[in-house]
């Protein structure tokens, strides 16, 4: 993806002409998107372009919009009452906020991973197994038992939990649990993996883990993820956007913004003055 | 009255304690109140309590204790003859002497004496005072009135006597304890976490009081009754319970038959009750907005706050004919009152207690099961049924136990709705009973209260507490246990 | 299950590579679950707001008669004669006079009969109530003065008449098998035309006490009744409540003994409330020897059943009063029991009120344990004291439900609205206070 030059984004008002195809290009677009919270506006004018099999960031000091914007990306915030959500939002070049698309395929498409853990209370096997049941998507038992192996191999956890299946999800360590919770993301065969801060309620060993993980579900998945922590981005992500106050300041490869951030904002957060 | 009197003697006494204790601490200060250890007002509560309390505590317990007494003083001067008679006789005998004795404290002493030398018909005199007696009173009834009377009248001056020297030892003994070191804020606080602690106790004392009356009442009752032919017999046919007369009088005291009742209305309430509470306090939580939740959810609680009897007389007058005529129109035979009637107006009750309990349990699966499930791409019906409602089964179960134990003790919509033949049936038309009806009609009427007839009310009493107790703490201690686990 | 081979490159299939067409199918049918399950909610609440409305519509609508109630307009002569034929006026010789006998020369005046043709007085008897003798004993004993005079009385018709006026009696039901006869019924109608008889606002539904009259039978006893027993509850459960609350909320340490107390508290609120009646009888009746049928044997019954509500609520109130107010009050030398009295508790006190009241409500409804201790009682005069026999107001409703004549069936209903309207003015009083007092720390 080409990093978008962006004063236009920088001014936070509504009317604008983009620059740069990227805005427009990967797997998913948003173009002008607002979020308001009732009378609160959370997110202004926000346009960015996810590019599709690699790992994108969203950083910013807390209440930024980050991840509001992220939960915009698989309509998560339908299920918050008095929000709402204006612009486009598109996966494929298909908008996702279009009244016939249908938001149960949608997330089977763009899965979630959450901040903290949270196993259903069934077993290991049915926590994994839920996602592929509700879509139809195994045509048989075996086909459910294939499902579910490889989505715990690719989540790296089928070693520690291939002999207790059938013990409940919520016995495991919080580290595993995450994992748990990505295998059971993956098993949907999803498109994009958003992920809101999935590392922040673990210890360091398990996170680096969960780290390793992301780099290498970039081959088959987009993955898109919020954090707090400026180092995990900078060893996970390929792309970064940073937020402040609700607006998109500044986006592009990881390298440069980290670098090189061309605004002052950035720069201040990076160099740790705000946050 | 009196007592009234001497108490409000004591509290009056009290608060000039209260005065002289505060002017005496201010004596001690020298004028300056930061001398003294505490602020004013606790050395005049200081004194006050160490005269009010011993000597209120004294009238207390002697008011409690005092009717006993005077009972064993009548029951002294009774002949043997009297006290070998039946209880009831014993008891008649007992409330005319009072009533005599009552009759006496109208007569000046010099009247008493001259009616009793004169031998005039006590009745007669008696009567022109405003007190009906049935009977010409008997030698030994004229001496223990007359004792019961002494001893009345010792027992009023004794106490009064007693109650305020004792207030005035308080008062003296805890004025000399003053000094302007004396803690007496410490002291005062004392004794208010005193009665703080004593007020707590409260609730065990009332459990225990429940358990110890009951059990006491049904070790009578196995005593005349062997406790297989309660607990294991199918015929319940008390008879009726001739006053003063005693023994079984041939009365069959089979619980089953109750248990079968309660069971079954029991059943049917909770059938109606369980779908609906739980479907309403699901769409309540999960779909309503917030708007539809404050106007409806108030409405609803309405129905919580009706009282039980309301449902009674709405299942009697309403429901109860009204499935009697239906049932006439198909052809079916339904009594007015029947296992039905009771157990769908009872699930009415229920829909409310059962919601509210299912709500609090619903609300307190977190959100983030939800999130990961609707994140996967599930529906909100799919969400609740596989996720939301599976981790908050133990606390519904809860719920449910909780409900069926309300079912099991309710009382006025059986008494109103259920019928008082106490059959074994499955046919849900027909009126089965309960042993909440069975202890209401016991006890109501005229009471002999050493017959089984009587006494079976506590055994069946005994048995719902024994009931419900075991369903409230397994069900309060699940509900405490899934708490936990989410919080 | 574990013996399937798997690679790490095997993709779950996505829900974009499967067969649109039935992948539209299976949502579609997920839509329609979702529907009937939304459908299912929707149902189980119009329901229960369907059984709102029925009961108070049911209620309502068999107990409004009762607050009208047909009166007769007679012209009694208090004819000295049959008041006090002595002549002494002496209060013993009025009291026993008979009243009903003036009350019915008055009605035979009226319509014209012959006070000697048997048929048609025992006809016209019928239209007084047979408690009519008692208002006007009540009449002459307020005001001697009006012996020999001849004065205009408001009287109670008799059930049968007051049913008619309500158009409960069907007059196309033949004579023989109506309560009311055709030359009673032509009398009816005559008075109503003449301005005689007609229906007024039922006050003596609130003011008197028991009778086996339902035109003469009222609520009087009951509400003072359930008004010593409201009082009783007030002064023991409350006190006793918040000082409980008080000690386990910020003394007792956490160990057995108080959690103990807890369980014991929360599993006595779930105790049946016929079991408190039993309590009653066995203790304060046969052993402390308290009377039966008295307000306040009633009253330390439902204190006792009240108490854990009182208790939970208090408890409730002072936990949400945040600690930086105690430690603010102990930061300045308060003493713990200082800073409790001073601050905490007056902070808490609008929650413990708002218990108490809807404590207060339920044991207001409450009728099981008053059963137990002889409130079913027929009482005619006021309780002067909670000593005094008395009944309660829903045990008066038990006991009229129980009555089969039609006057007792609508005053049932009629008794019922009355501790409705008490107890959703509680309700709305406890609602008001949360509205008022609420504070978010």
């Amino acid at each position: 993806m080409v990093a978008a030059s962006d004063a236009s984004v920088l001014n936070g008002s509504g009317a604008k002409t983009l620059t740069g195809p990227g805005a427009h290009s990967g797997k998913i677009s948003a173009r002008d998107v607002n979020v308001f919270y009732g009378e609160n506006q959370a997110l202004k004018s926000v346009n960015v372009g996810i590019p599709e099999r690699s790992v994108m960031a969203f950083i910013g000091p807390s209440g930024c919009g980050k991840s509001t914007f992220l939960r915009c990306i698989n309509r998560m915030n339908d299920t918050i009452a008095g929000c709402r959500v204006t612009g486009k939002i598109t996966l494929d070049n298909e908008d996702i906020y279009d009244s016939k698309l249908d938001v149960v395929q949608l997330r089977a498409r763009v899965g979630m991973v959450f901040q903290k853990p949270n196993p259903f209370p069934k077993s290991i096997f049915d926590n994994i197994a839920y996602g592929p049941r509700i879509h139809g998507l195994a045509q048989s038992k075996t086909d459910l038992e294939g499902i579910v192996t490889a989505s715990l191999k690719k989540a790296g956890l089928w070693d520690e939990v291939k002999d207790r299946l059938k013990e409940q999800g919520t016995g495991l360590s919080g580290g595993q649990q995450q994992r748990l919770c990505i295998a059971r993301a993956i098993a949907v065969g999803p498109e994009v993996i958003l992920m809101d801060e999935p590392c922040s309620a673990l210890d360091p060993i398990a996170t680096a883990r969960i780290e390793e993980l992301i780099d290498d579900l970039r081959k088959n998945f987009t993955i898109v993820i919020v954090t707090h922590s400026m180092q995990q981005a900078a060893r996970v992500s390929q792309h970064t956007a940073f937020f402040h106050l609700g607006s998109l300041v500044e986006k592009g490869e990881t390298q440069q913004i980290f670098m090189a951030p061309t605004d002052k904002r950035t720069q201040d957060y990076i160099t740790g003055r705000i946050g | 009255m009196t007592r009234l009197l001497l108490s409000a003697l004591i509290l009056a006494l009290g608060g000039a304690a209260y005065g002289l204790a505060t002017d005496r601490a201010r004596q001690l200060s020298g004028g300056k109140l930061s001398n003294l250890h505490s602020r004013l007002s606790y050395y005049g509560f200081f004194v006050a309590l160490w005269t009010v309390l011993p000597a209120l505590l004294l009238v207390i317990a002697w008011s409690i204790a005092e009717p006993m007494v005077m009972h064993s003083v009548v029951q002294s001067q009774l002949p043997a003859d009297i006290l070998t008679k039946s209880k009831a006789e014993v008891a008649m005998v007992d409330s005319s002497i009072g009533t005599i004795a009552d009759g006496f404290q109208r007569l000046t002493p010099t009247e008493l004496a001259a009616a009793l030398a004169s031998k005039t018909s006590l009745v007669d005199l008696l009567g022109s005072k405003g007190v009906a007696l049935g009977t010409e009173p008997e030698a030994f009834q004229i001496a223990a009135a007359q004792q019961l009377n002494r001893w009345s009248d010792l027992s009023r001056y004794g106490i009064t006597t007693i109650a305020l020297g004792l207030a005035a030892l308080g008062f003296v003994l805890s004025m000399f304890r003053l000094t302007g070191k004396l803690r007496a804020r410490n002291a005062v606080e004392k004794i208010m976490l005193a009665g703080l602690v004593g007020a707590s106790t409260v609730a065990i004392l009332t459990t225990a009081g429940i358990v110890l009356s009951m059990l006491l009442e049904t070790i009578h009752f196995f005593q005349k009754v062997p406790p297989q032919d309660f607990f294991l017999s199918t015929v319940w046919d008390p008879r009726f319970s001739a006053a003063g007369s005693t023994g079984t009088a041939g009365g069959q005291f089979g619980l089953l038959p109750l248990l079968w009742g309660t069971t079954y209305i029991s059943l049917v309430a909770l059938v109606v009750a369980v779908p609906i509470g739980l479907l309403a306090a699901i769409y309540m939580s999960e779909y309503a907005s917030k708007r539809v939740r404050t106007v409806v959810k108030p409405m609803l609680e309405l129905l919580a706050g009706i009282p039980t009897i309301v449902y009674g007389l709405f299942a009697l007058i309403s429901f109860g004919p009204f499935l009697r005529d239906a049932g006439a129109a198909i052809g079916v035979p339904v009594s007015a009152s029947s296992v039905l009637t009771a157990g769908f107006v009872m699930g009415i009750m229920l829909i409310p207690f059962v919601s509210s309990l299912s709500d609090d349990v619903i609300n307190a699966v977190p959100q983030t099961l939800r999130d990961g499930s609707l994140g996967l791409g599930a529906t909100r019906s799919e969400t609740i049924k596989q996720v939301v409602l599976p981790a908050a089964l133990p606390g519904v179960i809860g719920a449910v136990l909780l409900a069926a134990s309300r079912a099991i003790g309710e009382t006025m919509i059986v008494v109103l709705a259920a019928g008082i033949a106490a059959n074994i049936t499955v046919n849900p038309l027909q009126p089965v009973t309960t042993m909440t009806v069975k202890i209401v009609s016991q006890l109501t009427g005229d009471l002999e209260f050493n017959s089984p007839q009587t006494l079976v009310a506590f055994a069946l009493g005994l048995t719902l507490f024994t009931i419900t107790l075991g369903l409230n703490i397994y069900a309060l201690s699940v509900v405490r246990r899934f708490r936990e686990h989410y919080e | 299950m574990t013996d399937v081979t798997v690679d790490t490159g095997y993709t779950s299939p996505s829900i974009s590579a499967l067969d649109p067409e039935a992948v539209r199918r299976r949502v579609a049918q997920r839509r329609a679950a979702e529907w009937r399950f939304q459908a299912y909610g929707v149902a189980a609440i119009t329901f229960g707001l369907l059984c709102v409305a029925l009961l108070f519509t049911v209620i309502v609508a068999k107990g409004w008669p009762a607050f009208l109630q047909s009166t007769l307009k007679l012209e009694v002569a208090f004819d000295p004669a049959v008041i006090d034929p002595a002549g002494k006026r002496v209060t013993d010789d009025i009291m026993a006079a008979d009243y009903q006998a003036l009350a019915a020369a008055a009605i035979y005046k009226q319509l014209g009969i012959a006070p000697d043709d048997a048929v048609a007085t025992a006809l016209a008897d019928g239209l007084l109530s047979t408690g009519a003798d008692v208002d006007l004993r009540k009449l002459v004993l307020a005001d001697p003065s009006i012996i020999g005079k001849t004065q205009s009385v408001y009287l109670l018709a008799n059930g049968n008449v007051d049913a008619v006026l309500k158009g409960a009696i069907d007059r196309a039901v033949p004579e023989a098998s109506r309560q009311i006869k055709d030359q009673q019924l032509a009398w009816v109608d005559q008075l109503v035309t003449g301005g005689r008889l007609s229906k007024a606002f039922n006050w003596g539904l609130f003011t008197r006490g028991a009778s086996s009259q339902p035109e003469t039978a009222g609520l009087g006893v009951a509400v003072i009744g359930s008004f010593f027993m409201m009082i009783t509850v007030l002064l023991v459960a409350v006190p006793l409540g918040v000082a409980a609350a008080i000690y386990l909320e910020e003394f007792a340490a956490k160990n057995r003994w108080t959690d103990f107390v807890e369980v014991n508290i929360s599993n006595l609120a779930a105790v049946p409330s016929i079991v408190f009646g039993l309590l009653g009888l066995a203790i304060l009746i046969n052993f402390v020897g308290l009377p039966r049928s008295a307000s306040l044997v009633g009253g330390l019954v439902l204190a006792l059943m009240t108490l854990p509500t009182v208790i939970i609520a208090a408890r409730a109130a002072i936990t949400a009063v945040p600690p930086s107010i105690r430690q603010a009050a102990l930061g300045i030398g308060a003493s713990k029991m200082q800073s409790i009295f001073h601050h905490v508790l007056p902070l808490a006190m609008p929650g413990i009120l708002t218990g108490t009241i809807i404590g207060l409500a339920k044991a207001l409804g409450e009728t099981a344990p008053l059963l137990m201790i002889g409130m079913v009682a027929f009482v005619v005069d006021y309780p002067r004291t909670p000593l005094d026999p008395a009944t309660a107001l829903p045990v008066q409703i038990y006991m009229w439900s129980t009555a089969q004549e039609r006057g007792f069936v609508e005053r049932t209903s009629g008794a019922t609205m009355v501790l409705l309207v008490f107890l959703l003015a509680m309700n709305l009083i406890a609602v008001i206070l949360r509205r008022r007092f609420e504070r978010k720390w």
